[in-house]
């Protein structure tokens, strides 16, 4: 609604405004007149009616103003993309390069999801007038700069979609695994997450990287009900109760994970898909095909050389070539530094130390991971390790 | 249309541009063109050593900021919206560094 809205002010706060006008007058309305067939249709006709009549009003505001006339403005060319929906638009406004990334998650659970303010900070653990700053700069930027209201060019859409990508990824992690507090899953914005990630795959059937960014959200979310026990503690992929993953979930994700790769060269969600799918179909976590993972991996780091991508890989080498070849993986890593304070190196280096019978240096290594995690589950769960090494 | 300022950063020193980029530079208002915008000014800048700053009465040497990107020149774009003016800008010859999109102020709006 908000996204049809939009289209006739061309400015989100007035049409913002329009929508919340029409609830009220819905509720006014409805209450004597009993609610219409179609009250979602019935709410934008209302919304787009104010806002239209906003939109006259100014106009009419600055006819009389002489001193203000402007040149008559070219009315803005429909845009020309390939799909006409105003959903995607405003997912393509709130992701737009142009804003800052912690900008483009807010703005897209604000004005896509409709997630009120407060519930935005909460996630991300931001007092609520620092959220609220944040989405009005964003909003102040896109009216400013005139970020358009449009799906982006055929050229350029390759290019887009993997920032839009990008925030839906964020937005799952996010919800997946809580920086902090105490629960591990935050089912509102992993859902919220994937539902975008289904309405792009339908209004962008053709862009692969779509398909494999669905795929490896359907993966993670197939695993979510086992990734804790009973007592909420969290378990390790090899400790999950394999047989209570969702199957119809990981089926979907395989099907999409076959499109994603087959059309032209592979993106860098198709190929995370592809990953967690091998997880996710294999029998045990010792029964995993590894060395087709490690391959995968391979592949990963060309296409995007992230050093977190680089410690995921030291795992399945783990798997292939023995704990001994990837420790000298984590060596690297260390030395690199670009890895410093973050929870999962400390944490994998202790597992594979561990796993060498260097229980001693272990138990150093899950101290460091423990200092550097604030999620209590974490804590936990690194906590049972170290008492056990 | 919505005007932009185009601002030039870059490295190398105007006489030591090669001669294929101050073409380019020369040829980028009909390249803008175009593409369907318009450049309606531009301004080339002498070099960082050459400013003069003065805050108050105080008169000294430099530019405001030292940074490696150096402000080169500036010029003002016509163009339907941000993508638009991106695209336009994206065409400004650049040896080493970059260049930065700002919207102008429009005082019409701003009355309004």
């Amino acid at each position: 609604m908000l996204a049809a809205t939009v289209r006739v002010t061309r400015d989100l706060d007035e049409a913002e405004e329009a929508v919340q006008d029409a609830y009220l007058q819905a509720l006014k309305r409805w209450a004597s007149d009993g609610v219409p067939d179609r009250p979602g249709a019935w709410l934008t006709t209302v919304a787009r009616r104010t806002a239209l009549n906003g939109v006259r009003h100014r106009e009419v505001l600055r006819r009389k103003l002489p001193l203000l006339v402007e040149p008559a403005a070219a009315e803005p060319p429909e845009p020309a993309g390939p799909i006409p929906d105003d959903r995607l638009r405003l997912v393509f406004t709130c992701c737009h390069p142009a804003l800052a990334q912690e900008a483009q998650i807010a703005l897209t659970l604000r004005l896509v999801c409709g997630v009120a303010t407060a519930d935005i900070a909460h996630a991300f653990l931001v007092p609520e007038p620092t959220m609220a700053a944040r989405i009005t700069r964003a909003k102040k930027k896109i009216a400013a700069a005139r970020i358009p209201y449009a799906v982006p060019s055929a050229e350029e859409l390759p290019a887009r979609v993997s920032v839009v990508l990008t925030v839906l990824h964020l937005l799952y992690s996010a919800g997946h695994t809580a920086a902090s507090g105490d629960d591990l899953v935050r089912d509102e914005l992993t859902g919220r997450a994937l539902d975008l990630a289904r309405m792009l795959r339908a209004l962008l059937p053709a862009v692969t990287e779509v398909a494999g960014l669905l795929a490896l959200l359907l993966v993670h979310q197939a695993r979510r009900a086992t990734r804790t026990d009973d007592a909420g503690r969290l378990l390790r992929l090899e400790d999950q109760d394999r047989a209570r993953w969702d199957t119809a979930m990981v089926a979907e994700a395989d099907r999409l994970v076959v499109e994603a790769l087959k059309g032209g060269p592979p993106g860098r969600f198709g190929v995370q898909a592809a990953i967690a799918a091998l997880h996710a179909q294999a029998p045990s976590y010792a029964e995993t095909d590894w060395p087709q993972i490690l391959t995968l991996y391979d592949v990963l780091l060309r296409l995007w050389p992230s050093p977190v991508v680089a410690l995921n890989r030291a795992v399945a080498l783990a798997m292939v070539a023995g704990p001994a070849a990837a420790l000298a993986e984590i060596a690297r890593l260390e030395e690199d530094g670009r890895l410093a304070g973050y929870r999962y190196l400390p944490a994998t280096k202790a597992d594979l130390l561990h796993r060498l019978g260097r229980d001693a240096e272990a138990a150093e290594a899950y101290r460091a991971a423990l200092a550097l995690s604030d999620n209590a589950v974490e804590q936990e769960f690194l906590a049972a390790r170290l008492s056990g090494a | 249309m919505a005007q932009y300022a185009v601002l030039i950063y870059e490295r190398v020193a105007p006489e030591d541009l090669p001669k294929e980029i101050m073409d380019r530079h020369i040829g980028l208002p009909e390249r803008i063109g175009e593409l369907g915008g318009k450049v309606t000014a531009g301004l080339a800048l002498q070099p960082n050593e050459t400013a003069t700053a003065i805050r108050g009465d105080l008169v000294t040497d430099g530019p405001f900021v030292e940074t490696k990107e150096v402000l080169a020149g500036v010029y003002v774009l016509e163009a339907r919206d941000l993508d638009h003016a991106l695209a336009c800008a994206k065409l400004t010859p650049v040896v080493e560094g970059g260049v930065e999109v700002r919207p102008l102020v429009d005082f019409q709006v701003v009355a309004d």
